[in-house]
């Protein structure tokens, strides 16, 4: 893959161990166009601090979203950004993802883009299991388009489509993301600054496709939606049982099955070859039979094949 | 064509070899048959001849178990179309030989396995019947069971000894073909031809010998239409692609699977068409330009995400092997009727780069100028090719493939400062800065697609809109100028100038040729850039009295074909015509002149 090509522009740059990691200032870009009190701004900040505290640097940070209020994201951080068509951020980052693996790339983006217009590329991207790190900004609502039903408003939600509250049952991402083959699957929310932060920590780690749902309320269309899960507004904090196995589906399943406002963690993480590391197998088996032919000599050979 | 062969053959004379400097075979059959791989044989043979011998052209066939046909057109000289009426029809079955007899011209040899088909008597006068126990011949050359193995390569043999090719580069051929195999194989397909070539054919007809010609100069290569593209992008240095199968665009991705990983390159399969152009956009914009294609329903699928990429400024590389349409169509069927989608399909103002290669060979060309330019001018490039492009077999001159292939990887090299967006240059273009890039001032762009400033943050200014289109205007005006002017071929002027793109160049040429011969001038003018088109089209429009757009495709609301209506658009010209049909297969020579002929009557 193009590793080949980036590898020899390696030289060019400085050792990241002699870089001081970014300041606040360095990595930060437009202001925030959400509303005061947006859970997104949490968000924002604890993925500054992961920046920060991991020192990476600008030119190595790719951040990629659909649509949405939280896909704006990409404007507000300091480093490559890619701003995407609605629900199609995850086959664009995989396209960025195998082709550059000297990059990290981050997707986020709604529940809009994650469950519905971009749901079919949620369940591949996770059968795939390309590397990268997803976080879902789950609201519960449309907000950029002023309060409409969205694939994770409870039943009986009130919104401008569903005036007499939702009828459609709600997807259940934890158990959606497991059964469709993410490798590692967390749940936060960002009124947990330190959870949160955690959460990305190892979801950056994971070699594979990682995946956060973090709840993050709009407090314009959907004020207090997830009041029940935050201690200062006298909900309750569950995090992931200590002795849960995180490497077994079926109770993940079970720990999905909670009702709201469920528990906080990693529900499901294992180790499966990468969509990447396969790629690379592909590449490598057939780069044993090219040997040390220029690319055109083994055009030339297939061409000599044709005559 | 094959004057001597429409000459009334001698039932029962001996073996008399006739020079001819073409002609045109069509074998009827079952697709299980192995009758593509006839044609696949000859079209290689036609590679390797010294003479200049031979060009080939296919008519689709149909999906497996189904009737099946491939025409062969074999020349001496240049060859540019499938041929109107075969000289030779080869049919296996009855439904083969009533079906397709009407294509062979007055006089045409009908050559009908006698173990399946029955001749009918009206047909006798009209047409030279020659039967051949070809069923019964093969399993008592190769023997046993297999009723339907080993016929094509029968029948092969049966071809080689009428038409008196070179049998053995032939066998060559067959042994390399089944080269690693058991050899018991080999062996058997060498019996299958041998007494394919040993069947006494001079006693029931002549047997002819193609005319010499010059030595050929170069070596060539043969291949179909989506080979030829597909090499083309790897010779312009795609290392990356993403695709979703559709027929006749699947054999491109199938390839590439295969073969980009010999360049430490990749090729998904992705779970749609909107992620394939989605994941291609995203390699593109990781730094090289990478790839996607469909046909039919899939182009249109992939609209939204190639607006993005006009919008973004992302090189990318989308082909299109059009076949009929709309909906599912008629998908084993040519048509050029994606024209249209491929120039304006979105929303908004989104101009983009269309090329529409002209035959085999330019397919190559075209995708090493599609991949330069998507990179030169940082936005997407639609190639625009067709079925019947995609699945003929051509042989033609070797590349040189180490002074042409190219290397595209990015460079990451540090840079002072960067817009992605820049509203400076006059043109418009900004090359594409690959993430990876270290950028001094610290200052990272964003790339997307809601209206942005120059470092590509979001706008509402209607300033910075107005000059964000024309930014995207301009760049595709700029490069046509750069578009080198297409050549007429045939009168200089006159009073008819027939204008294609894509697969017709053949019979158009052809066209002109025929009634060259018959004391009329005429002239033709091919467009390989379809947007932007080439400037000064005006000039030589004014030369002619009558310009006639050939296309498959429709006439339209107002009586005029995709291309022709962009053409009248550009320029205004009322006697910009339209010859369109919309029957699914290639043009005849004769269809052509006939139909220019009425129009001007």
């Amino acid at each position: 893959m193009s590793a080949s090509n980036t590898a020899e522009q390696e030289v060019t740059e400085q050792d990241p161990s002699t870089r001081a990691p970014l300041t606040k200032k360095e990595i930060s870009a437009d202001h925030p166009t959400w509303c005061p009190g947006c859970g997104d701004f949490s968000i924002l900040a604890l993925y500054f601090r992961l920046i920060q505290q991991r020192g990476l640097h600008h030119e190595k940070i790719t951040t990629v979203a659909g649509i949405g209020c939280s896909s704006r994201f990409p404007y507000f951080v300091q480093a490559n950004g890619v701003h995407f068509i609605h629900g199609r951020a995850l086959p664009f980052a995989t396209g960025v993802s195998l082709s550059r693996p000297d990059l990290h790339t981050f997707v986020f983006g709604g529940d809009g883009d994650a469950f519905s217009i971009g749901g079919n590329h949620l369940n591949h991207t996770a059968r795939k299991n390309v590397n990268l790190t997803y976080v879902i900004m789950d609201n519960f609502v449309y907000g950029l388009t002023k309060k409409q039903t969205s694939p994770t408003s409870p039943l009986g939600f009130r919104s401008k489509t569903d005036i007499g509250g939702s009828k459609d049952k709600p997807i259940n991402p934890m158990k959606q993301l497991v059964a469709a083959g993410a490798t590692f699957v967390a749940r936060s929310t960002a009124t947990n600054p330190k959870h949160l932060l955690a959460m990305m920590d190892r979801a950056m780690d994971h070699d594979g496709f990682s995946v956060i749902e973090c709840l993050s309320e709009c407090v314009e269309f959907y004020p207090g939606a997830f009041d029940k899960s935050n201690p200062r507004k006298g909900g309750e904090f569950l995090e992931v049982p200590e002795d849960h196995d995180v490497t077994d589906e079926i109770e993940a399943f079970k720990l999905a099955n909670t009702p709201f406002p469920g528990y906080f963690g990693v529900f499901y993480d294992v180790n499966e070859p990468t969509k990447n590391a396969n790629e690379q197998s592909l590449i490598d088996a057939a780069r044993e039979k090219t040997g040390d032919l220029q690319d055109w000599q083994i055009l030339q050979q297939t061409f000599d094949r044709m005559k | 064509m094959s004057d001597s062969i429409s000459t009334a053959p001698k039932a029962g004379g001996q073996t008399n070899n006739s020079n001819i400097s073409e002609a045109v075979i069509r074998i009827a059959g079952n697709s299980q048959d192995g009758i593509q791989s006839i044609g696949g044989f000859l079209a290689r043979l036609a590679g390797r001849s010294e003479q200049e011998v031979m060009t080939f052209m296919t008519i689709p066939s149909t999906i497996s178990g189904g009737p099946s046909i491939f025409q062969v057109r074999i020349g001496t000289g240049e060859v540019l179309s499938a041929g109107d009426d075969a000289d030779v029809l080869l049919a296996f079955y009855q439904h083969s030989y009533e079906g397709h007899i009407a294509s062979l011209k007055h006089q045409g040899i009908v050559l009908y396995d006698s173990d399946h088909v029955t001749p009918k008597e009206e047909w006798q006068q009209e047409y030279h019947h020659v039967g051949i126990p070809i069923s019964n011949l093969t399993i008592e050359a190769i023997g046993g069971t297999a009723r339907d193995k080993g016929k094509n390569i029968f029948a092969l043999g049966l071809i080689c000894r009428i038409f008196n090719l070179g049998e053995e580069k032939l066998k060559g051929l067959i042994t390399e073909k089944f080269k690693g195999k058991n050899p018991k194989i080999t062996e058997t397909a060498l019996n299958a031809f041998n007494a394919g070539h040993q069947y006494e054919v001079g006693d029931l007809i002549q047997t002819f010998a193609f005319t010499e010609s010059t030595k050929r100069q170069s070596t060539q290569v043969v291949m179909n239409g989506n080979e030829a593209l597909a090499y083309g992008l790897i010779a312009a240095g795609v290392r990356f692609g993403a695709g979703y199968p559709i027929t006749p665009w699947s054999d491109i991705m199938e390839l590439l699977r295969r073969e980009l990983p010999k360049y430490g390159g990749s090729f998904i399969q992705c779970e749609d068409e909107i992620a394939s152009i989605s994941m291609a956009l995203g390699a593109s914009y990781a730094g090289r330009v990478a790839i996607t294609g469909s046909s039919g329903p899939g182009i249109s699928l992939k609209t939204e995400a190639l607006g993005w990429g006009i919008m973004a400024e992302v090189p990318l590389v989308v082909v299109d092997v059009q076949r009929g349409g709309p909906s599912t169509g008629m998908p084993t069927n040519v048509e050029q009727s994606d024209l249209n989608i491929a120039c304006f399909g979105s929303h908004g103002d989104a101009p983009r780069v269309v090329l529409a290669p002209a035959n085999v060979e330019d397919a190559f060309y075209t995708a090493m100028e599609a991949v330069q330019i998507a990179k030169d001018y940082s936005t997407p490039v639609v190639i625009l090719t067709d079925q019947a492009i995609a699945t003929r077999i051509e042989a033609f001159e070797e590349p040189n493939l180490k002074e042409i292939c190219r290397d595209i990887a990015p460079d990451l090299s540090p840079i002072e400062d960067h817009k992605p967006y820049d509203l400076s240059k006059e043109n418009g273009i900004n090359p594409h800065v690959a993430p990876g890039t270290p950028i001094k001032s610290g200052k990272y762009p964003v790339i997307t697609g809601l209206e942005h400033d120059e470092l590509g943050h979001p706008t509402g200014s209607p300033k910075l809109h107005k000059e964000m289109t024309g930014k995207r205007r301009r760049k595709l005006q700029a490069l046509a100028e750069t578009i080198e002017q297409p050549k007429v071929y045939g009168s200089e002027k006159g009073d008819i100038l027939l204008v294609g793109w894509g697969s017709t160049q053949g019979p158009i040429r052809e066209a002109v040729d025929r009634v060259k011969k018959e004391g009329e001038n005429w002239a033709s003018l091919h467009i390989r850039h379809i947007n932007p088109l080439p400037n000064g089209l005006e000039n030589i429009f004014a030369k002619y009295k009558h310009v006639f757009v050939v296309e498959i495709n429709d006439e339209g609301l107002y009586g005029y074909g995709q291309l022709a209506g962009l053409l009248r658009a550009r320029y205004c010209d009322p006697k910009i015509k339209g010859i369109n049909k919309t029957d699914g297969l290639t043009y005849k020579i004769k269809e052509i002149i006939q139909r220019v002929r009425e129009s001007i009557a």
